[in-house]
């Protein structure tokens, strides 16, 4: 999860903002867009959709995996 | 059929709707009014906390304010989806699985204490009137143009809509309307966002337009790109280039914390919060998060896309224009206020940054303030200047240069020449922006007075019927407070409800946090924090926006901090004290450090709590 919040900090805050001046010089490949500026306006937006569903998906594996681990413990009780 | 028209079967047909829908639900749960039930699927709950979410704001004035803003609009963007991010993430799951229905009910429970509760509730309270206010005050822009009744009036209509709506519906039906009212909101936003683009650049998607060169017959056969023009066009007429970054008084500090404190306001808002409590599951909370943001994304990276066709086209349609020339789009938002052509006597717009700009809004100004301008400048022009005033000096010295950016949405498909019933649509989403917003803080401030303040703490023993009495007549009051806000408004419409996320910044996101993960802090830190944040925030907004106190700049931040920015500080001082004070008092008791264990265990460990059978409620 500390990951996730890295990546989102590094790709809102830090792409966004605060090197948003030096990635403006670059363009984003293939469009008109600069860099800085796309960040900020549209690909931040996306990587935030994205780390969401990386941690959706992260969670829930890990809930099951520990749900597994807790009918597996109740079993060996059991006997 | 003319615009009326199409807006009176669009705005009737989705207002029909909305209300069949809160009739459904309302037949069918007759068991409480703020418990969704455990029905909702992660999906549908998605697209309601979108609803919820996008408000007049960011359907009305957002691409507005990137339009005028240009690259600073951005924080904009990046505050109302990166919070979202800090929400799913660190928020939502955990309170679900605590399983309680409001945000003052977590912050009593966690810090036992009934004058937490109470700061939360107050809390609340200040942050979901300043933003209904906000919602109010966009019906009331979009009633003023669209039915043309002038916007006080417009608000009371829209007043009078939510209040009929928010009685009926109960948190079910108001998460089902929400569903529809997103369709509405979303189609009303991009249906004319991808003709544009289409007219202009030629692509489908808005956010490829953006970024793509315009057809060539537009610009004379050359290939300029959409952003590079709009770029030059800026430069000619003196205004701050579109895509730079950092320009005037939006430096990197400012920028960097005004999309803070919207992310963090984000991920303290009320009435967000609650639509997590509305799924079955823990894990379906994190799916309704994914949805949402999904959903919102939609919207989000079209509207930068909004924004920048209708700069090109607000300048390209008016600059270096006369009286005859003028698009019908202009002399119908004219009768609204939002914008206003004064002329120095050549009979030429000139829409530019300078002294010689023509384009106003007419603000606060009442319409015999205004007319008595206008004839004033007439009188300046006709005697040569020597009787009479120059109107454009005395607007120019209120601030009231350029068009009101509340209108660069709403008029974008006039502006580009598009069929009346997309007009029509978009004040259809306009509407179901701002009500379902709207709706979703009605129940919250509904929730915090007639649960939290009326029911936990002031006479716990009431029976049903009275706290469904309590409950109507606080929507009611409510609803007429927030109108007032709306007549009477603060501020343009985002900046108002920016405000509202300073607020939440400060007070509620440290308190919930540190709640989750921390067991160490107790009742007198976190309460005593909650009132250091917001009572210094709001200080900080009240001192700079009514009694034009210089911002702050801390010997390091040239431009001082912008007060849409100030709940970072507020945020961080919350921090401070509650941990500060921390080491001096005790530990919360065992219960409670038992409960901060619980809701930090992994799901099926223990179920989450259900919400209808939980005791209560």
């Amino acid at each position: 999860m500390a990951v996730l919040l890295a990546i989102w900090f590094v790709a809102g805050l830090g792409c966004g903002v605060l090197w948003a001046d030096w990635l403006n010089q670059f363009t984003l490949p293939g469009t008109a867009f600069p860099l800085g500026f796309w960040f900020a306006q549209q690909g931040s937006i996306v990587v935030f959709v994205v780390v969401i569903l990386v941690y959706c998906l992260m969670m829930n594996r890990l809930d099951r995996k520990h749900h597994d681990e807790l009918v597996r413990i109740r079993k060996e009780e059991g006997r | 059929m003319s615009i009326g028209l199409w807006t009176v079967v669009f705005v009737g047909g989705s207002f029909a709707l909305y209300l069949a829908i809160a009739w459904w639900a309302r037949v069918r749960d007759t068991k409480g009014f703020y418990v969704a039930g455990r029905g909702v699927p992660a999906s549908a709950n998605g697209m309601a906390t979108a609803a919820d979410w996008m408000s007049a704001a960011s359907f009305i004035s957002m691409a507005g304010l990137i339009s005028t803003m240009g690259y600073a609009g951005g924080v904009y963007l990046m505050g109302w989806t990166g919070g979202y991010v800090l929400l799913a993430l660190m928020l939502a799951p955990y309170l679900r699985k605590f399983g309680h229905f409001t945000v003052p009910d977590f912050v009593g429970d966690r810090y036992d204490s009934n004058v937490a509760r109470l700061v939360a509730v107050i809390c609340a309270l200040f942050i979901s009137f300043t933003y209904v206010a906000g919602q109010m005050r966009g019906v009331g822009v979009v009633f003023s143009r669209f039915i043309e009744v002038d916007i006080n009036t417009g608000v009371i209509i829209g007043m009078a809509i939510v209040f009929v709506y928010a009685t009926l519906g109960g948190m079910k039906g108001i998460t089902w309307t929400q569903v529809a009212q997103y369709w509405v909101l979303i189609t009303a936003f991009l249906i004319p966002a991808i003709a544009i683009s289409i007219m202009l650049t030629g692509a489908a998607v808005p956010s490829v337009g953006l970024g793509g060169n315009l057809r060539p017959e537009l610009v004379d056969g050359q290939t300029v790109s959409l952003l590079g023009k709009l770029n030059q066009i800026q430069a000619d007429l003196g205004f701050s280039s579109y895509t730079d970054t950092f320009t005037g008084s939006w430096d990197k500090a400012n920028v960097f914390f005004v999309a803070l404190a919207l992310m963090l306001g984000t991920a303290g808002l009320p009435h967000v919060i609650v639509r997590f409590y509305t799924v079955k599951t823990v894990k379906a909370a994190r799916w309704s998060g994914f949805w949402a943001l999904l959903f919102i994304a939609l919207l989000y990276v079209t509207a930068p896309a909004t924004a920048a066709f209708a700069r090109y086209f607000m300048i390209e349609s008016l600059n270096g224009k006369t009286a005859e020339q003028l698009p019908s789009w202009f002399h119908n938002w004219e009768k609204t206020g939002l914008i206003l052509w004064v002329d120095n006597g050549d009979g030429v717009v000139r829409y530019s940054a300078g002294d010689d700009n023509e384009i106003f809004r007419s603000g606060m100004l009442s319409k015999t303030e205004l007319s008595d301008l206008m004839v004033a400048n007439q009188k300046w022009i006709d005697s040569g200047g020597i009787e009479g005033a120059d109107a454009r000096v005395i607007l120019r010295e209120k601030k009231l240069s350029g068009p009101d950016i509340d209108i660069i949405v709403l008029a974008t498909p006039e502006m580009a020449k598009l069929s009346n019933w997309i007009i029509a649509l978009v004040a259809a989403g306009g509407l179901a922006a701002a009500l379902s917003t709207a709706s979703g803080l009605l129940l919250v401030i509904s929730s915090s007075v007639a649960h939290d303040l009326y029911y936990r703490v002031l006479n716990p023993k009431a029976t049903e019927q009275q706290r469904l009495l309590v409950r109507r007549s606080v929507i009611g009051v409510a609803v007429v407070i927030a109108a007032i806000f709306g007549i009477y408004p603060p501020g343009f419409v985002s900046q108002v409800v920016a405000f509202a996320f300073g607020l939440a910044a400060a007070s509620f996101f440290p308190a919930i946090v540190l709640g989750i993960f921390t067991k160490r802090v107790g009742t007198v830190p976190a309460i005593c924090g909650m009132v250091a944040g917001i009572g210094f925030t709001s200080w900080y907004i009240i001192a700079c926006v009514f009694f034009e106190m210089a911002p702050w700049t801390f010997g390091i931040f040239p431009s001082g901090i912008n007060p849409q920015g100030i709940g970072v500080i507020g945020m961080f001082l919350n921090l401070a004290v509650t941990l500060g004070l921390t080491p001096l008092f005790p530990a919360p008791s065992a219960k409670v450090q038992d409960m901060v264990d619980s809701v930090r265990e992994p799901e099926d460990a223990g179920a989450a709590v259900e919400i209808e059978t939980a005791p209560e409620h």
